[in-house]
């Protein structure tokens, strides 16, 4: 039987081949390693990535551009015998227990310890490393310096204060602060659990499940119902559009867009952590790193694992530059991220340490889709409907508790 | 009866992807139902009913069936009435019949995709300069965040709105061919008892377009559990779906296909519960129309 995709990807492969064209005399058994990324927006890494592969000699890999939504084509693309080699993901515990992923702990050899803790821990799952850091991105507060000047305000180091300064700066038609059409629930989240000092899961534990967690979320509640927040803009948080155009004093947003926002406001601009509530909490930007995995159903399990050492350890010179030569990410390595001149100032420079200060894994791999959805959920119906933020917090609390019991007994 | 190879050439091909990718993945589905299957299609545990009884319990579950009703309280009636209403207005014009019919078709010709797009980034936008809040700012009035707002849950008029753009052209032409059944003598007939036309109406084409209404209900309620591709493209953003207006659909899209969840077991269980569902009120709406 031949399905649809296996069809279109035999397609799409003898097009690849016949754009190859001349032998090119590398060796392996003729078949390519199939490599899978995501679509990157920023123009150049398509031929970037397509121009590493083309000088690994051990053997040809080919490299497959998924746009679209890549996440549920991959996890699908996992079930099956066609699916990539080698690809770029974050692990998953529910993708580890169904065996779908390579330990490549061997991978690292002595370069492990130049990978920061916390990138590492995220791609950890019950003491094994699944994927190999490939580039850190992270979210941050921006606020535009003039509009604070001429406000009289000053950048909020409270999440008090930032609910004060997003109504003082809200005037006219300048919203205060933009985090997203859903009213911030999405995204700030976590960022509020952290500022009180809890997290999703802790030690294969509920992390949330505390009085304060209901403080926290009532501080987004409080933010929606201020008035001071934009809903409903064309491009969603991940894109600077809202902010560069003047819309907002404030956006949440992330790394990957600086190098637009410098383009657009100069210097008028700064960047902050999301800040801490008070007592027991700290300041948190959240922290996450696309890696490279290998597919337990491949099977060039071998070769697959050479490639992604080659390309992700010894390749370092390819680290920066596809982290630093097209979009803008963090290279995970210390050693690279130190001497790398694009993050020695400025709003970069302070992400860089943000990162090291404050870094909160957004997706840790236990904290899986029923959990999210669940805490989501509540958080939804806390800020935007007004329900009562102790009842639902329990609520997601209890689902989360059912399903750590469910992965560690 | 025996075929010649005539029939099994034109009827084959289709017939062999309907079996490989319509009634296989439903039987499969329904064998992944009595299994834990998590990220994997080939699942060893059975757990037999354990799907079900977790899906009948599942509060967002529930609450995505009760999701559906509201949509489809608001849809089905609006779409019935207006979609005849256009047919007689189409039906009784005699200028320019074919233009009318044509453009109030066209809408059903367009990508639920794309017009979600439409709705959600231009006309329903949040922002001052969009098209809905650029008419309420002449008469004063403030900017309303459309697809963000639940208290009052804007969000209702964009995807009733949508859908009755999109869907009222198609069953408009249902109407119409249902109307030019009618045999004019009924209406000769009736004038001569004296009948306005509202009594027409009432008496003479009411009766007589039941099995094309009957039809149109079915369609509409069917298409109305279907709701996916507008809530979908209006509401749902990286970050998920939010917890209100998920018709069950797009719950079971999450739970068997999002990202990171891959939980075939409970999506197969709750694809089978709405697949009972459908067929139930099907037949129960089909029997209480007919009578």
């Amino acid at each position: 039987m031949i399905s649809r995709r296996r069809l279109l990807s035999l397609a799409c492969a003898s097009v690849l081949l016949a754009a190859c064209g001349s032998n090119t005399g590398r060796g392996g058994n003729g078949q390519a390693l199939k490599q899978w990324y995501h679509a990157y927006g920023e123009p150049g890494v398509r031929q970037a990535v397509e121009r590493y592969a083309k000088a690994y000699t051990k053997t040809q890999v080919s490299v497959q551009w998924n746009p679209g939504d890549y996440d549920s084509k991959l996890a699908t693309s996992l079930l099956s015998d066609g699916g990539p080699d080698v690809f770029e993901s974050t692990p998953q515990i529910s993708s580890v227990r169904a065996g779908q992923l390579v330990p490549l702990d061997d991978v690292f050899g002595d370069a492990r310890s130049d990978f920061s803790d916390s990138i590492l821990a995220t791609h950890t799952v019950d003491g094994k490393i699944y994927g190999v850091p490939q580039a850190v991105d992270m979210q941050m507060l921006f606020y535009r310096k003039s509009f604070f000047s001429q406000a009289g305000v000053q950048p909020p180091s409270t999440v008090d204060e930032l609910i004060d300064v997003s109504r003082r700066l809200t005037a006219g038609s300048v919203k205060g602060l933009f985090a997203g059409n859903d009213g911030g629930g999405g995204v700030l989240g976590g960022p509020a659990l952290w500022s009180t000092g809890l997290d999703y899961v802790r030690d294969h534990q509920v992390g949330f499940d505390d009085p304060l967690a209901a403080t926290a979320i009532g501080k987004l509640r409080e933010l929606y119902t201020s008035g001071s927040l934009l809903l409903g803009a064309v491009k969603d948080w991940a894109e600077p559009d809202a902010f560069t155009q003047g819309l907002v004093a404030m956006q949440w947003t992330g790394l990957w867009a600086v190098p637009a926002v410098a383009k657009a406001l100069g210097d008028d601009f700064g960047v902050l952590p999301f800040p801490s509530l008070g007592a027991g909490g700290s300041a948190s930007v959240p922290v996450g790193a696309f890696g490279a995995m290998v597919n337990a159903k491949s099977k060039r399990i071998d070769e697959a694992k050479d490639f992604v050492r080659w390309l992700w350890i010894e390749k370092t010179d390819y680290q920066e530059d596809f982290n630093l030569g097209y979009g803008f990410h963090i290279p995970p390595r210390k050693s690279i991220s130190e001497r790398a001149s694009k993050l020695t100032s400025g709003a970069a420079a302070d992400a860089v340490k943000f990162v090291r200060d404050n870094a909160k894994a957004s997706n840790p791999p236990d904290w899986t889709s029923v959990m999210r959805t669940a805490f989501n959920d509540a958080v939804s119906r806390v800020v935007r409907d007004g329900a009562p933020a102790d009842a639902e917090l329990r609520a997601a609390a209890d689902v989360a508790r059912d399903e750590l019991k469910r992965l560690y007994g | 009866m025996r075929h010649g190879r005539a029939f099994w050439l034109f009827v084959g091909p289709f017939a062999a992807g309907l079996l490989v990718f319509v009634y296989v993945p439903i039987g499969w589905s329904l064998v992944l139902s009595f299994f834990d299957a998590r990220n994997t299609v080939t699942p060893t545990e059975f757990v037999g009913l354990r799907n079900y009884v977790d899906m009948l319990t599942d509060g967002p579950f529930l609450s995505s069936l009760g999701t559906f009703s509201v949509f489809a309280a608001f849809v089905v009636p609006l779409t019935f009435v207006l979609a005849l209403a256009l047919a007689l207005l189409v039906n009784q014009i005699s200028f320019m019949q074919a233009f009318f019919r044509s453009v109030f078709f066209l809408p059903t010709a367009c990508s639920y995709v794309v017009a979600s797009l439409v709705w959600k980034l231009s006309i329903f936008n949040g922002l001052r300069s969009g098209l809905a809040n650029t008419v309420l700012g002449w008469f004063g009035a403030d900017p309303v965040a459309w697809t963000v707002s639940t208290s009052p849950p804007w969000y209702w008029l964009v995807l009733v709105t949508l859908r009755l753009w999109l869907q009222l052209g198609f069953y408009m032409i249902l109407f119409i061919a249902g109307l030019q059944r009618i045999p004019v003598v009924l209406y000769e007939a009736a004038a001569l008892d004296g009948a306005r036309s509202w009594q027409a109406f009432r008496f003479v084409t009411l009766p007589q377009l039941r099995t094309t209404s009957v039809a149109v209900l079915l369609l509409l309620l069917i298409g109305a559990y279907q709701a996916f591709d507008e809530f979908y493209n209006v509401l749902g953003t990286d970050r998920g779906y939010p917890p209100f207006a998920r018709p069950p659909l797009i719950y079971l899209y999450y739970t068997a296909l999002g990202s990171g969840g891959q939980d075939f077991g409970h999506g197969s269980a709750g694809a089978v519960i709405l697949t009972l569902l459908i067929v139930g009120v099907t037949l129960l709406q089909g029997r209480a129309v007919r009578r």
